[in-house]
């Protein structure tokens, strides 16, 4: 427990030193990228990891937030009024897609999802004289919240990690909190939870808010990182994206969807640079990754520590893998 | 009146298209328990096949819509040989995988065809327009319903009065118990997603013309095809056929109407059917 405690605190001062150690403010911007995909991944990890829902419509969701703000800055009213109404409406919306979307589980829910992202899509393209079609919205300043500007990519960074390690401890607390566990319940066993009494509908109905609220928090983020939200954002190469980072990454742990999210943020850039067939990069990686290496980066690496300890310490090899699975 | 009937006939033409389209891709998510999101880059990788044959080579329009159908077809059978049967069992990473390859399809269709649009002329002879009971309609729209109506009784046909229709539908109501009962399982998933993937490059070519070519119109298509699946009920030719007319009447209608509102007007059916009847108008259970 106590390396444990050490490798966190190591990481948090890698992390809140990074503009320091990183050679330019263009690598603070993509830490500063990294984490704001990672609080979306984690918000697709809630349920596609906790709640076994595969949501392909969630870049809609994150765009239903970023959209708000920009239109409400736009409109003349402050940073803060945006926020909290960009938060409100998208929980709103989270409802609606939710009430609609689990109608169904598994593959349904992945069908409606898929559905509902493309009309939110289609709405922030066509609806021109609210989102301004595909030329998109400017957000033409960042907030000072408490003082502390934004402008630089430090602040911002700083700002976003801050809200990132918000982001994270509720996600821990969530995890290892009851609600929790009945999620993990439903995935597992939703008939049984059912004959236990729980309310399985009401449970997942319930996850599907938080991880809208993640979502919604991840999309604020976004928008004043770029200033600048255009239907690009909630296309479904957005929503295969977030969750390519937590399959990737491992569905159904903490730190899984942040390493996705590093993954395919840090491959999108160095990819972007060299070719332009991003898409059919990311479409093989998937391909690839869904046919190899199903379980994810982050168990596939502890199953692999596990066995080599349980190698060095000269326990039986096989007892330990059985352990492991 | 009359923009009321032009947008109608415009409205039947795209059901036509919605049904061929969406009848393969029902006939797949029946059989296979898979949504193959593949199915919207086939009807484009179909278009853009036929655009270049015809534009091209000057290929015969009809020959060309045959031959993408094949190659369409082959390319199917080939996801579903290679890749998709490898993932048995594993629905999740099926679909997962039929959604990477149509992130592929999409970039290397980019690459080939550029991203300029391709119109792809009416076949000659069908140009211009009949007139009837004091109205003009384009002949060529009239011969796709025509086209429609024809493959939509000719697969009834193969699924109602043929030996294979028989054992698809065994298929369909339950896999386990026609494999015990003999039926090569595994080869109608072979032979169902090669005429599905068939289906929606044929439908591709002959859409060319009305749609015309460009990239991003495998996920247009691709949501149509879910509306109409979710509301008309999966595996049920029938409820493709009614869904299909359903949302070319929305979208042509929404478009015209409430043009900036067109694709949330698709989505209010979608709704009313998942609340009121989840498994879908023609669907016996839920997906």
């Amino acid at each position: 427990m106590t390396s444990r405690r050490i490798a966190l605190l190591v990481t948090l001062a890698v992390l809140a030193a990074a503009p320091y150690w990183l050679p330019g403010s263009y690598y603070v911007n993509i830490a500063t990228q990294i984490l704001i995909y990672a609080v979306f991944a984690l918000a697709m990890d809630v349920l596609l990891g906790y709640g076994g829902l595969v949501s392909l419509g969630h870049a809609g969701i994150f765009g239903v937030a970023a959209y708000v703000v920009a239109w409400f800055v736009a409109a003349g009213s402050g940073h803060l009024f945006a926020v909290v109404a960009a938060i409100v409406i998208t929980l709103l919306a989270t409802a609606v897609y939710a009430v609609v979307a689990l109608r169904a589980t598994g593959i349904g829910f992945l069908m409606i999802t898929l559905a509902l992202g493309q009309i939110l899509w289609g709405l922030a393209y066509r609806w021109i004289s609210v989102t301004n079609g595909d030329n998109g919205l400017n957000v033409a300043s960042r907030p000072a919240p408490f003082g502390f500007s934004l402008a630089s990519s430090t602040g911002l960074y700083y700002a976003t990690l801050v809200v990132f390690l918000l982001a994270l401890g509720a996600m821990a607390l969530f995890v290892a909190s009851p609600f929790g566990a009945s999620l993990r319940g439903t995935r597992d066993q939703p008939r049984r939870m059912n004959a236990l009494g729980y309310h399985v509908w009401m449970i997942r109905f319930c996850a599907c808010l938080f991880s809208g609220l993640l979502s919604a928090i991840a999309g604020i983020l976004f928008v004043y990182y770029n200033q600048f939200i255009s239907p690009q954002a909630l296309a479904l190469t957005a929503s295969a994206e977030v969750v390519l980072m937590v399959i990737s990454g491992g569905a159904g742990t903490l730190l899984g969807p942040i390493v996705g999210a590093a993954l395919v943020v840090i491959m999108k850039n160095v990819a972007s640079a060299y070719i332009a067939r991003w898409n059919f990069l990311l479409g093989a990686i998937f391909v690839l990754i869904v046919v190899f290496m199903p379980e994810g980066i982050v168990p596939g690496t502890v199953r692999l520590t596990r066995w080599l300890r349980g190698a060095v310490s000269g326990r039986p090899v096989a007892a330990v893998r059985e352990a492991g699975q | 009146m009359n923009l009321t009937l032009v947008l109608a006939v415009n409205s039947i033409t795209l059901g036509g298209l919605l049904f061929l389209l969406s009848s393969g891709f029902s006939l797949i998510f029946g059989l296979m328990r898979i949504p193959n999101l593949t199915h919207g880059s086939l009807f484009m990788l179909g278009a853009y096949i036929g655009a270049s044959l015809v534009v091209w080579y000057k290929l015969d329009f009809w020959l060309a819509a045959i031959v993408s159908a094949l190659l369409v077809a082959a390319f199917g059978g080939l996801i579903e040989r290679l890749l998709l049967r490898r993932l048995a069992g594993n629905s999740l990473a099926q679909v997962l995988v039929t959604l990477g390859i149509a992130f592929m399809i999409a970039d290397a269709c980019l690459m080939a065809f550029t991203g300029d649009p391709i119109t792809v002329p009416t076949p000659p002879g069908l140009v211009g327009a009949v007139r009837g009971f004091g109205l003009i309609f384009p002949i060529y729209r009239l011969v796709v319903i025509l086209i429609a109506v024809v493959i939509a009784v000719m697969l009834w046909l193969l699924l109602d009065r043929t030996r294979l229709g028989a054992m698809i539908r065994a298929g369909v109501d339950d896999p386990d118990m026609a494999r015990v009962v003999g039926i090569p399982v595994p080869w109608l998933f072979t032979i169902v997603f090669c005429l599905g993937a068939a289906l929606a490059g044929f439908a591709g070519v002959i859409g060319a013309p009305i749609l015309s070519v460009y990239p991003g119109l495998d996920f247009d298509m691709l949501p149509l095809a879910l509306v109409v699946v979710i509301l008309g009920g999966t595996g049920s030719l029938l409820g493709s056929l009614v869904g299909s007319f359903i949302i070319g009447f929305l979208y042509n209608y929404g478009q015209a109407l409430l043009p900036e509102l067109a694709y949330f007007v698709l989505f209010l059916p979608m709704v009313l059917v998942l609340l009121v009847r989840p498994q879908g108008l023609f669907g016996r259970q839920a997906p």
